[in-house]
């Protein structure tokens, strides 16, 4: 009997239908029957430049999606995402602007600064105990009072940087789908998408921040450095954060420092829509970028229908609650 | 006493049933209480003290057997339905709330009103209240905040509350042990005074001191079994413990083995607040160490300490003949110390991942390639070894481990630190959950371990899995280590002699 159990582990592999895969499926089906739902009722709603617009919409919250994707597998949270990006913008101006340096330094600079606001916040987190919602909370004040103070609150122009512009969700050099373009600012989302998910699937930093989400203590008594990989898994999310500076600075063509309040709810929301689990241990990159779409998808289709602007935020609401209860209930269920 | 035995019962429990998938928990068991008596009910842990009382106070549903109550047979749906007959329990844990005063504490939910029922009869609370402390004779103050009290005092409060329901049975559960001495006198006062006010006691204990002092009869229970009630004052202790424990030991496996003189692991001195006190032990390569003891007298406490999970106060933890600094469980892993926790579902595994990724989680950074990619066919190989070795059965190795049993979970757990290469192995409780056959395979496996040259702590509530596995046994008491006994010649009662001696009753 034994034996038989021996061969068969041999044999096994991972189930498809896992819940992960399950709601990442109830996600992509929602997004389709919306598709199909502003194509049908709303006239202009399946045309190639409204497709292109939805995407361009997308870029941003995406990006601060996948960066918050990270934090909440990991069984934490972080509110600052809006604000570090907005910041980190602040940082790409001043080096090119003020500074007058090159691009790459630019785009450096963001994301080193990101990385380097996230680093700070996960050891708090990790150090002084401090919950990640109230650490996260005060970085979101602290990194938008930075942003004003550096920037003299007035926005900062990237009129000496042609080819900064290139990084925006409006630009676009390729035609991969033919007559639809996809915009610089949206394949950035996608690259970006693609290596988190290779991080969070493939390297030992994704397996010990499933760890840390799944159960933090037994990782702990397992003898694993539980303070070190939560402060490099802030530090990744402030790192993406820089990288959506960088998108929604270029779209202005300028840094912004009054920007950035309200993002994180809706990078938080895209990671719950796409089935990430705020209690941590369970989620998907790619689910977040669907759940980033739906969004996107729902105020766009609504706005074409004619319907209200205010709606459409109350819709997302909706959206968010019965996202959850699937995922509750899908949980029950396994 | 002959005139109290005439009394009729306040509590009648007969055959009473009671089983929880796949364990009988209660197998026909007797109970019953006359006004103004204390009963005290003991067995080992997991007689089934616990869940008779659970019964009794309306939280689980008999699966047979009849509860009468002043005669009357009644069936008890809900706590609430116990509390309206005048049930109460006092649990181990207190269940107050912490920032709201005794007064509040105790009328929670039932709060005198006044203004047409608007407001809170501030008033007429802390008048209400102060009349039960006075009842009790006891000096709380009705306005106090209940966290910021002393445990003794949260306990008179928690008393307090079941008498404004008019409690006439009062289930105390261990209530003793997180207090003092002079604590200890005081809630005898308060529970003589509760007798003579015809309050029934059903005293909940190990501890053999206290059933002499203030029980009337005790009832005996193990394995889910009633097995005796006896008059308190007449019964010798040994007596006693030998109901409790029971069992026929002659044909029962005992630890053969040794281990080596290697000396492997030796602490000195541990101290730990009031858990861990003055804690000295050594171990050697190929044995195993059993630490036997009530629950609560320290042993997960040490365990833990030793493993770096929790700080010292003071100690020296000597592995190979050198001092270690141990403070994290990084240290004590890289020190070859592994703990495998009685909690595994949230100290052992991560229930969510697989079977793979458990086994290998402590040594996933010897499977790194250098651009931090993991070498996913090699953890799947040994994975897929210590599967074999150990004989895990799941179906494959990316199983979720919540969907294994209770004995291949044990068996993860065990392949985690084998591939870890540690040689110190803590178990602490190594089959609480896991059924009877697979109990037999742990044993095994935990003898074959020791005979390949690990040097193993057993922690077990269970005294027969003590001596069939020990070849040395530490028995603790309230964080001392009372006593040490030779695993080979070691008898039930030896370890429970040791194990009820308190600090004052041996000084």
């Amino acid at each position: 009997m034994t034996d038989t159990a021996v061969q068969t582990a041999a044999a096994g592999k991972p189930g498809f239908f896992t819940t992960s895969t399950l709601q990442k499926a109830v996600a992509f089906v929602v997004l389709i029957a919306l598709l199909a739902f502003f194509s049908l009722f709303a006239p202009n709603f399946a045309t190639g430049s409204n497709m292109v617009g939805i995407m361009q919409a997308t870029a941003v919250n995406g990006v601060l999606g996948v960066a918050v994707t990270f934090v909440i597998i990991s069984g934490g949270i972080d509110l600052s995402v809006g604000t570090m990006m907005t910041l980190t913008a602040v940082m790409a101006g001043i080096i090119l602007t003020n500074l007058g340096m090159p691009l790459p330094l630019g785009i450096l600079g963001a994301i080193a600064s990101g990385a380097l606001m996230g680093a700070i916040s996960g050891t708090t987190i990790a150090k002084l105990k401090i919950p990640p919602f109230i650490a996260t909370l005060g970085m979101m004040q602290i990194a938008r009072g930075l942003a004003l103070v550096f920037s003299g609150a007035k926005p900062i122009y990237f009129n000496d940087t042609p080819n900064y512009g290139l990084l925006s969700p409006e630009s676009s050099i390729t035609r991969l789908i033919p007559g639809i373009e996809i915009p610089n600012g949206v394949m950035i989302m996608f690259i970006v998408a693609i290596i988190a998910s290779i991080v969070l699937n493939r390297t030992i930093i994704g397996r010990m921040i499933f760890a840390l989400g799944s159960n933090e203590e037994a990782a702990r008594l397992s003898g694993i450095n539980v303070d070190r990989w939560k402060i490099l898994t802030y530090a990744i999310c402030g790192g993406i954060c820089g990288i959506a500076g960088l998108i929604v600075s270029s779209r202005l063509n300028s840094a912004q420092p009054a920007l950035g309040l309200g993002y994180e709810l809706d990078a938080i929301a895209a990671a719950v829509i796409g089935g990430t689990s705020l209690a941590g241990g369970r989620g998907t990159v790619i689910g977040t970028i669907i759940g980033a779409f739906i969004m996107s998808v729902l105020t766009n289709g609504l706005r074409v229908m004619g319907v209200l602007e205010e709606w459409k935020i109350v819709v997302t609401g909706v959206i968010i609650i019965v996202a959850v209860f699937i995922d509750i209930v899908l949980r029950k269920k396994a | 006493m002959t005139d109290q035995s005439s009394d009729p019962f306040v509590i009648e429990m007969r055959g009473v049933e009671k089983s929880f998938p796949g364990v009988r928990a209660l197998q026909g068991v007797r109970f019953d209480l006359r006004p103004g008596e204390v009963h005290a009910l003991m067995g080992e842990n997991g007689a089934g003290k616990s869940t008779l009382m659970k019964i009794l106070t309306g939280v689980y549903q008999p699966d047979g057997g009849e509860i009468r109550v002043d005669g009357q047979p009644v069936s008890l749906p809900s706590p609430q339905a116990a509390q309206s007959l005048g049930i109460s329990i006092i649990h181990q844990e207190l269940f107050l709330m912490n920032h709201l005063s005794a007064a509040q504490n105790i009328f929670i939910g039932r709060e005198p009103r006044k203004g047409l029922g608007i407001f809170v009869d501030e008033a007429r609370l802390k008048r209400d209240a102060a009349a039960i402390f006075r009842r009790m004779r006891v000096d709380i103050d009705p306005a106090a905040e209940v966290g910021q009290m002393m445990v003794a005092r949260q306990q008179l409060v928690e008393i307090a509350k079941a008498l404004s329901y008019n409690a006439r049975v009062l289930v105390m559960d261990e209530p003793t042990s997180a207090l003092n001495e002079t604590e200890v006198e005081h809630l005898f006062g308060v529970i003589d005074d509760l007798k003579r006010n015809g309050v029934g006691i059903v005293y909940i204990t190990h501890r053999m001191d206290e059933v002499k002092r203030i029980a009337d009869r005790v009832t005996v229970m193990r394995d889910g079994q009633y097995i005796d009630t006896l008059p308190a004052a007449e019964t010798p202790m040994s007596t006693i413990i030998q109901l409790m424990v029971g069992r026929e030991l002659a044909d029962q496996h005992r630890a053969t083995g040794q281990g080596t003189a290697h000396e492997v692991l030796r602490v000195e001195g541990l101290n730990r607040g009031p858990t861990i006190r003055n804690v000295s032990f050594r171990l050697n390569k190929g044995e195993i160490l059993g630490f036997a003891g009530l629950m609560g007298a320290g042993r997960t406490e040490v365990a833990r300490a030793i493993f770096g999970a929790d700080p010292l106060d003071s100690g020296a933890i000597h592995i190979h003949g050198t001092e270690r600094k141990i403070a994290t469980p990084a240290d004590a892993v890289a020190a070859g110390i592994a703990y495998l926790s009685e909690d595994r579902k949230h100290f052992g595994l991560v229930t969510g991942m697989s079977v793979r990724d458990n086994v290998t989680m402590a040594s996933w950074r010897r499977f790194v390639s250098r651009a931090l990619f993991m070498r996913d066919d090699a953890l799947g190989q040994v994975a897929q070894d210590y599967v074999r070795k150990l004989k895990v059965k799941t179906p494959h190795i990316h199983q979720e481990t919540r969907l294994l049993s209770g004995g291949n979970q044990q068996k993860v757990v065990i392949a985690k630190w084998l591939l870890r290469d540690c040689d110190i192995l803590i178990f602490d409780e190594p089959t609480r959950g896991i059924d009877v056959g697979a109990k037999a395979e742990i044993y095994r496996l935990l003898e074959d371990l020791a005979e390949q040259g690990k040097a193993i702590i057993v922690i077990s509530s269970e005294l027969p899995e003590v001596l069939r596995l020990s070849h040395r046994i530490a028995v603790m008491c309230e964080g001392r280590i009372t006593g040490e006994l030779d695993g080979r010649t070691a008898t039930q009662e030896d370890i429970m002699t040791l194990a009820t001696r308190r600090a004052s009753a041996a000084a």
